[in-house]
């Protein structure tokens, strides 16, 4: 019983980081019907653009004197760095295709996913990158069960984040005005609301959730590697399928699923092939419910 | 010296394809008129008002709106200016509820409460639609639908309207409702008033002029009341 | 010239701001606390310079200063199109089949090899080109039945003593069977979900080839596969035949010339045959295909197994060359590499996949001195080319015209 409750801690740690990341696919996908391949490589960005700020901020002394805040303004600004990231990856390789056909796009996306990725390898080393894990050492158990901190602040701060995007989706004009872009992106314009900025928006906001999945990747797991972005990549975006392409809460929840069936696959059938068990559940959902668990939420009027 | 029309279109051609689909449309619509457009099915109708608001690009030709080139605009910047088009087959955002269709009818509005007194209005007019005010567009029926588009054109207080087939579709009651409104906006609050109908007679009783569109080009231009008096018309589209 | 620079100077000047504060946080910011911009600023100013240069190239090439340079070009290029129709088709053919015959003896084990290379991915190519190009369905995971074709041909070598030319069907078969267990499920999807999971079951073959070690020797990989072998007549105490296993490279580039020869007619035939027509016209329309009354999910299936056969004698060849298989080489960006093949050279036609394969693995070569970038420039450059020439290097030639095409 006890394993099963450390499982299920672990499964909602990592099932939360896919949900962040998720996010992203599925909101692009939601307004421009592209599967954005270079997402993966805003996660890793974001990895590695966090060590490098708190490690600048170990060598000036200031994490040491105040590490929350050194914490915190690294998120930020991490998030600032991948969103902005995001936005000229859009206005360079995706916004001069957007009337082409869907296979150019993926394929112009499919380039800067190499790019980006190589790109981090040539200015950041092969090697993984460390991160400062002394600084979240330590937790809490319950007898067998133990939640290091480090957990409870992924799943906090998961929580604060997933939140927070559901307040400014669902409870703001700009919110409206991005799930009005998904729904319709013609009616939309008529309405006053400017789709290429509603999209650079939102690839601002996806990159800006992966970018701290990143940081909380790196913490958990205890460095960076430019080629991180990868795998997670394409099992967030499975997520997101799983949930029902462009449905923010089907992303999340699909994050979180992805996440369970990884871990107790890995804990309770076989560790080496937990990478699989994410399409599996995948190919399972979209043949008895291909729109995924929540439905998808795209623009109907494009065919 | 008379003001400059409204909305005037000079010469318009957009293509499909190597396919020509306007092929030198010009039309004019004055302050306070209602202006009808009538033609077949794909002679281009909805072309023209989609070229227009500038969701379709303009291969040759002008648009004036009060005198202004707005060709090449991008089309969000229409509403503000006071052009708004009420499209073809409703769309209506599906996954939105009808108060938030509502409120992005005014999305380019900032007076918060001459918004809220419109959304009043606009509520006492469809008191369908307030029964329904949370419920996701998309289970709307289809009538319900047409007048939740029409009140978020209303929503708009746009100072011109183009209006694409605002009856397709309808029951004849509903279509009297939506064309009482037409009528009201147009005397009351002097709004400009564009209309593509495939309705034709509807369309010509409501509007002072009409032209007639045929495979792309205006073959008629005349006073509402002498089209539908001229025997081709009546022949071609008021079904005699 | 001055008017068309003007027009982009500001989005130019904006995104080399963009460029400099991307890179700097990367290059810029030192764990010793120290801020430098030395390095930043070397790199940006490399890609300034360069992007300036191609930027000048487009402004003059668009005001049109360089006409009188392009003009000899394009006369020299439709006086050789209109000769070179005026010669049948199967001249040309032949003659470069016997450039191709004739290869070997005129170069060294380099160039040799880089060409059986080009031939095992002109099958790669073609058949990929059969799922995506002929029938519009986005494989991404395509390289797991070349991987299945390698590893099938590398067991039945290792563990019974299969020959080649044994191995070979057989391994096509176990390829033709991967194809329909994979697409069985994923073909009744949409076609970026399809994407997806053709990606994620390309990953899961990798990841069962990586993890299954009783039965593949997991990363350590097969070893001692024997190469494709003939019987060769003896006449030492009496007449005989022994068996001469083909490891010199010229006999392997025969071979693998045979194979891409068999996979370009087998891919011109069913190009030009009923289930090419009713495979494209799938790609072009499904529900109205359907509604023809043809059956959508047969055919995709077909077009899925016909794809995964060529890689599965590709695979086979493969592994029978390099006598050793490892999962390394069935990776994602293998796919990657093969759907740019097939997309740069022209979806759909054979002679612009045979270039783009061509190109595809003969720059890189050439390219050898920085391999560091190399990778870089391949992203790069499948951007860009998406960006200006999505058509490919040589588009495919519709079959037919459209009446509306001929009005004007």
């Amino acid at each position: 019983m006890d394993y099963f409750i450390q499982q299920l801690i672990n499964g909602i740690t990592l099932g939360g980081l896919y949900a962040l990341i998720a996010l992203g696919y599925t909101m692009v996908y939601g307004v421009i019907q592209l599967i954005n391949f270079a997402h993966g490589e805003f996660f890793a960005a974001g990895g590695y653009v966090g060590v490098i700020l708190l490690n600048y901020f170990a060598g000036m002394g200031y994490l040491h004197s105040h590490p929350w805040i050194c914490l915190g303004g690294a998120l930020i600004m991490t998030m600032a760095y991948c969103a902005f990231l995001a936005m000229a990856v859009e206005k360079v390789a995706y916004k001069p295709l957007r009337h082409s056909s869907r296979l150019a796009a993926l394929l112009s996306a499919l380039g800067m996913s190499i790019f980006l990725s190589n790109g981090l390898m040539l200015t950041q080393g092969v090697f993984d990158k460390p991160y400062p894990i002394e600084l979240t050492e330590g937790g809490f158990e319950f007898g067998a069960i133990s939640i290091n901190y480090l957990q409870g602040m992924i799943v906090l701060l998961t929580i604060v984040l997933l939140v927070g995007l559901n307040i400014l989706v669902f409870k703001t004009r700009i919110g409206m005005a991005m799930r009005a872009t998904a729904q319709d992106k013609i009616m939309s314009s008529l309405v006053a609301i400017s789709s290429n900025r509603i999209i650079s928006i939102t690839f601002a906001i996806g990159a800006g959730l992966a970018a701290a999945a990143g940081i909380m990747v790196g913490f958990y797991y205890g460095s960076v590697r430019y080629d991180m972005g990868f795998v997670p990549g394409i099992k967030a975006f499975a997520a997101a399928v799983l949930g029902g392409i462009g449905n923010i809460t089907g992303a999340m929840l699909g994050g979180l699923l992805i996440g369970m069936v990884e871990v107790f696959g890995a804990g309770y059938i076989s560790g080496q092939y937990k990478d699989v068990f994410a399409f599996v559940i995948l190919i399972a959902v979209l043949y008895f419910k291909p729109n995924g668990i929540m439905g998808e939420n795209i623009d109907d009027t494009r065919v | 010296m008379a003001a400059p029309p409204v909305l005037e279109l000079k010469n318009i051609f957009t293509s499909y394809g190597s396919i020509k689909a306007l092929k030198g449309i010009s039309l004019k619509v004055n302050q306070g008129e209602i202006v009808a457009m009538i033609g077949a099915n794909g002679a281009g109708k909805s072309t023209t008002l989609m070229a227009t608001c500038g969701i379709i690009p303009i291969d040759d030709g002008d648009i004036f709106y009060n005198g202004r080139s707005i060709r090449g605009l991008p089309p969000e910047k229409l509403p503000a200016m006071g052009l708004c088009q009420v499209p073809e087959g409703r769309r209506i955002f599906p996954r939105l509820t009808v108060h938030e269709n509502l409120e992005l009818g005014a999305f380019h509005r900032k007076d918060r409460a001459s918004i809220d007194k419109d959304m009043a209005n606009v509520y006492s007019l469809f008191p369908a639609l307030k029964e329904r005010n949370n419920q996701q567009g998309g289970t709307l029926s289809g009538g319900e639908q047409q007048m939740l588009a029409i009140a978020r054109a209303l929503m708009t207080r746009p100072k011109m309207l183009l209006m694409d087939e605002p009856s397709l579709g309808l029951a004849p009651l509903l279509v009297q409702t939506i064309f009482d409104i037409i009528h009201e906006i147009n005397e009351k609050d002097g709004t400009t008033i564009l209309l593509v109908e495939q309705n034709a007679n509807l369309a010509l009783q409501t509007a002072q002029r009409g032209y007639v569109l045929e495979t792309g080009s205006i073959v008629l231009e005349d006073e509402a009341s002498s089209l539908l008096n001229n025997p081709e018309i009546r022949k071609a589209y008021l079904g005699e | 010239m001055i008017q068309e620079f003007k027009k982009i100077w500001k989005t130019y000047a904006i995104g080399m701001i963009w460029l400099f504060g991307l890179l700097w946080p990367l290059l810029g910011i030192h764990k010793n606390g120290t801020l430098t911009f030395g390095t930043t600023f070397r790199i940006w100013s490399y890609i300034f310079i360069g992007s300036l240069f191609c930027i000048l190239i487009y402004v003059l090439n668009k005001s049109g200063s360089l006409d009188t340079a392009k003009a000899p070009f394009s006369k020299a290029r439709s006086k050789l199109y209109d000769a070179s129709s005026m010669v049948p088709n199967w001249i040309w053919l032949s003659i470069a089949l016997c450039a191709a015959l004739m290869y070997p003896i005129f170069t060294h084990r380099y160039a040799q090899d880089v060409a059986i290379n080009v031939l095992i991915y002109i099958c790669l190519g073609l058949g990929l080109n059969v799922v995506v190009g002929l029938t519009g369905l986005l494989d991404l995971g395509y390289i797991a039945f070349y991987g299945v074709g390698a590893y099938s041909y590398a067991l039945l070598s290792v563990n019974f003593g299969l020959s080649f030319w044994m191995g070979l069907p057989i391994a096509a078969a176990f390829s033709l069977i991967s194809g329909c267990i994979i697409g069985y499920p994923t073909l009744r999807m949409r076609g970026d979900y399809l994407a997806i999971v053709t990606l994620g079951f390309g990953e899961i073959v990798r990841l069962i080839l990586n993890n299954w070690m009783s039965l593949t020797n997991g990363p350590n990989g097969i070893l001692g596969i024997k190469p494709p072998g003939i019987y060769i007549p003896v006449f030492e105490g009496g007449f005989g035949f022994e068996y001469f296993y083909l490891k010199k490279l010229h006999f392997l580039f025969y071979v693998a010339l045979a194979l891409a020869v068999f996979s370009i007619i087998g891919v011109y035939r069913l190009n030009h045959s009923r289930i090419g027509r009713a495979w494209e016209s799938i790609r072009e329309d499904e529900t109205a295909a359907e509604l023809m009354g043809v059956n959508t999910f047969l055919l995709k299936l077909l077009a899925y197994a016909m794809g995964a056969v060529f890689a599965g004698l590709a695979g086979a060849f493969f592994a029978a060359r390099m006598r050793f298989v490892s999962p390394e080489s069935f990776t994602f960006l293998e796919s990657a590499m093969v759907l740019s093949m097939v997309v740069l050279g022209g979806m759909g036609s054979i002679p612009g996949i045979i270039l783009g394969v061509a190109a595809l693995i003969v720059l890189p070569e050439v390219f050898r001195g920085i391999e560091l970038y190399r990778m870089l420039a391949f992203g790069a450059a499948m951007t860009a080319i998406m960006l200006f020439r999505p058509k490919g290097l040589i588009p495919a030639k519709r079959v037919g015209t459209r009446s509306e095409e001929k009005e004007s």
